[in-house]
């Protein structure tokens, strides 16, 4: 591991007593995409959504272990901030439909009570949109509702609307699952765009996905994380006899 | 870039949490007040001649209103005779035939229905059936609050269906069921509890309505069983003895107050109850 | 005839009834407040101005309304505490009106009495104010459950998403909660004020019953329903009694219009 951004140490989740993911230790590359796979229910949303603490809201969900931003442990900073820092793509395209496209993509800024001047709004949408490779598309109808938007369209404004933020992580939750061939594509090479200024997990079901864009993978398998390591490697000698399985679509 | 401070934001974060709370609180004081103050007013005017002799004249010791409670009774039955068949059919015409034009006007009368203050109601039972038969009766006023019943369970009805699975029905079909029987003998059935719900809280919310009986069933100081009539019931008691500026007959109106309110309180219960517990899995 | 379309049959005709009923229910209103309606042309109308008493209401009840909606729709969807308010709630909405009444009249009025005395104002008890308070109380927990209802609907991807760019709580209800269900809350608040309109026994005991337009908030006064619970059985004019019944057509046509018009934007929000 040359340059970690992102380790997690004895990391448990737990539903009540139930544990969901077990005794988790893996370092995440900067600059890098890692893609977390495995069969449904394996644990790798729950493990993925611990991260930026999306599970403060559910009453019964508990973390044990350490997760270290830059060495500095997140369990100790406040969600809010650790948000801020670590930010969210969703598994289906989910624009506040109330905001047109303008406002969505600053809405991070909108809704943390943050004040802007005008040119330094400007300044970060078009900016956001260009990295999300959305501007050319929308630039005329910016003060229009994001509802006309095509699915993968709507995709690249929510990451826009996390980019806005300049997170140092972006956690990519299953982020193509809904979207058609033509506009996963497109994603994953902005995805491949992006990994030069940010730090990219990405949780996935679709191996081939994992496979063309992803420097590092990490299999889970039930709650473990049964192998880690260069995506390359992984897809070719697998170490462990599940993966193999897995990616030869015995399980899954 | 201006930006307020975190502790800032989470502070009002928490203060608006403790506002939410602290209106809740609030907001649901009302209740323990009215059972509290009924209850403690209500009890001590309550004994075994309060609910079996008839009213006495103001001025005069003891008496009861064992011809409102008789009343109240005559009315809900009656009502709930002219209300219950029909709602129930509404309700599975409007789930079955979801698509149908009569299901979408029906559905809008409902609303109308349910929507009409219950004073209007009495009106309209008034020019029905008073105004032609030259007096006032019971009939009339358990017709008023049959039609104050009829969207209530209708509409509940209408929703129980509705969750009913079509693979439930289906099966039955595929077995060679005709479909009324399939409706009667599986729909229905699996959504009884929500029907039933439906017909309690229907009942609930005519036992306490006096506004349509105020110009149908009128009042009696007297026992009658006879639905053509005038008829005593317990709302009308309350609004009339709470009127007067007799003592003991606001005592009175305290006692039949508490009674209605348990009475009300008790079946809106029983319907949560049947809600929960009663409910079939899918 | 076969059994099946027989049993289409009761079902259809029980339909044609209900239709029937509210079509009988316009007609009679309608034919029996003409005398009144060519008498006083328009004017009848102007009685809206009777009605201060909904407005008013409107202020005091929506605020928390809309807390109470909040608490069971966002901060505690289950669990007991949910559990425990949604049936107070409940039981709150379920309570006669009349005992509402009854009991403002006897222990609501004499504190709004001591009051006024120690305002110096005349001190009815019974009033203007008096009869909001009861209102709201009985209302708030009927516009709770609706605006429970449209907070609900907000989807769930939305506000994760505000919180994954570090929104508080507070600042996702202000702005992704609200914004999204405004709509509903709107109709929320329109059925909520054609229940008020037509509320009558508890306004009715309290309200002081004066055909005078009020001076203030402790004036006694009036509402189109109190006016005919008080003065239909002894209305013996039969231009008093059609005046009577025009009101009544009034409030058959507000609160009619208010409801569908309310239930249909739901409607759509649900479908949105």
């Amino acid at each position: 591991m040359e340059n970690p951004i992102l380790k997690l140490k004895n990391f448990n989740v737990y539903y009540d007593d139930v544990r969901v993911v077990n005794n988790i230790d893996i370092n995440f590359e900067k600059n890098k995409i890692t893609a977390i796979m495995g069969p449904s229910g394996c644990g790798k949303t729950t493990l993925l959504r611990a991260i930026n603490r999306m599970h403060d809201f559910t009453p019964n969900a508990r973390v044990e272990g350490e997760i270290l931003l830059d060495n500095e442990d997140l369990n100790q900073m406040d969600a809010i901030n650790v948000r801020r820092k670590i930010g969210m793509v969703f598994q289906r395209p989910n624009p506040f439909p109330t905001m047109s496209i303008y406002d969505n993509v600053i809405s991070g800024y909108k809704l943390n009570g943050i004040k802007l001047k005008k040119a330094e709004q400007d300044e970060i949408v078009e900016n956001s949109l260009t990295k999300s490779a959305l501007w050319k598309e929308v630039k005329d109808t910016l003060h229009k509702r994001g509802s006309f938007l095509s699915g993968g369209q709507q995709q690249r404004l929510c990451i826009a609307r996390t980019l806005a933020m300049k997170p140092e992580i972006i956690l990519l939750d299953e982020p193509t699952s809904a979207l058609d061939p033509i506009a996963t594509q497109f994603i994953e090479e902005l995805f491949l765009d992006l990994k030069k200024e940010v730090t990219l997990i990405l949780v996935t079901h679709n191996m081939s996905q994992a496979a063309r864009i992803s420097n590092d993978t990490a299999f889970l398998y039930l709650g473990d994380l049964v192998e880690f390591g260069k995506t390359k490697r992984m897809f070719t000698t697998p170490e462990n006899k599940r993966t193999e399985e897995y990616l030869i679509g015995k399980i899954g | 870039m201006k930006e307020s401070s975190l502790k800032y934001r989470q502070f009002k974060d928490k203060a608006f949490l403790f506002a939410v709370y602290s209106v809740v609180a609030i907001s649901i004081i009302p209740l323990f007040l009215i059972i509290y103050y009924i209850s403690k007013m209500g009890i001590s005017a309550i004994n075994w001649n309060f609910l079996t002799t008839l009213p006495k004249p103001p001025g005069e010791a003891g008496g009861g209103m064992a011809n409102a409670i008789v009343g109240t009774l005559m009315l809900i039955f009656t009502s709930s005779i002219f209300a219950i068949p029909i709602s129930i059919f509404i309700g599975i015409y409007l789930s079955e035939y979801q698509e149908s034009k009569l299901a979408s006007i029906g559905r809008y009368c409902l609303e109308v229905l349910q929507g009409v203050p219950s004073i209007v109601i009495g009106i309209i039972a008034y020019l029905l059936f008073v105004k032609p038969f030259g007096g006032f009766n019971a009939l009339s006023g358990a017709l008023a609050l049959a039609m104050m019943m009829i969207p209530i369970i209708a509409k509940t009805t209408e929703e129980t269906l509705k969750l009913v699975p079509l693979a439930i029905k289906e099966a039955a079909i595929a077995l060679g069921v005709p479909y009324y029987k399939v409706i009667l003998k599986v729909v229905v059935p699996t959504g009884l509890s929500g029907i039933i719900t439906g017909i309690i809280l229907g009942i609930a919310r005519v036992a306490g309505e006096t506004a349509p009986l105020l110009f149908t069933a009128f009042g009696n100081p007297f026992m009658s069983y006879n639905m053509l009539k005038p008829i005593s019931s317990m709302p009308l008691i309350i609004f009339n003895y709470s009127g007067s500026p007799y003592d003991d007959w606001h005592a009175m109106a305290w006692g039949t107050s508490f009674i209605l309110l348990i009475i009300v309180l008790i079946l809106n219960i029983i319907a949560k109850i049947i809600a929960s517990r009663w409910k079939i899995q899918f | 005839m076969n059994k099946d379309r027989f049993y289409k049959f009761i079902l259809s005709s029980s339909v044609v009834v209900l239709i029937a009923l509210v079509a009988v229910i316009l007609v009679l209103l309608v034919e029996n407040s003409l005398m009144s309606i060519k008498e006083f042309s328009y004017t009848m109308f102007t009685k809206n101005e009777w009605d201060p008493v909904q407005k008013s209401f409107l202020l005091i009840s929506m605020p928390f309304a809309l807390f109470l909606a909040l608490f069971l729709g966002e901060y505690n969807t289950s669990g007991y505490i949910h559990n425990f308010v949604k049936s107070c709630v409940e039981l709150l909405a379920g309570i006669p009106s009349l005992i509402y009444g009854f009991w403002g009249l006897f222990i609501f009025v004499p504190m709004i009495r001591d009051a006024q005395m120690y305002f110096g104002v005349i001190p009815y008890g019974v009033g203007l104010l008096t009869a909001t308070l009861i209102l709201a109380i009985m209302i708030t927990p009927y516009s709770a459950s609706l605006a429970q209802e449209v907070i609900r609907l907000v989807p769930r991807d939305l506000k994760e998403a505000s919180y994954a760019l570090g929104a508080t709580r507070l600042e996702t209800i202000r702005r992704i909660i609200i914004p999204y269900a405004l709509s509903g809350l709107f109709a929320g608040v329109l059925l909520s004020l054609g229940r008020a309109l037509g509320e009558t026994m508890a306004v009715t005991m309290v309200i002081g019953n004066s055909n005078f337009i009020p001076k203030d908030l402790f004036s006694p006064a009036n509402t189109m329903s109190s006016i005919i619970a008080n003065e239909f059985t002894e209305a013996t004019d039969p231009l008093h009694l059609s005046a009577l019944i025009e009101i009544a057509l009034i409030l058959f046509v507000t609160t009619s219009v208010i409801n569908l018009l309310g239930k249909y934007i739901i409607k759509k929000m649900v479908i949105k």
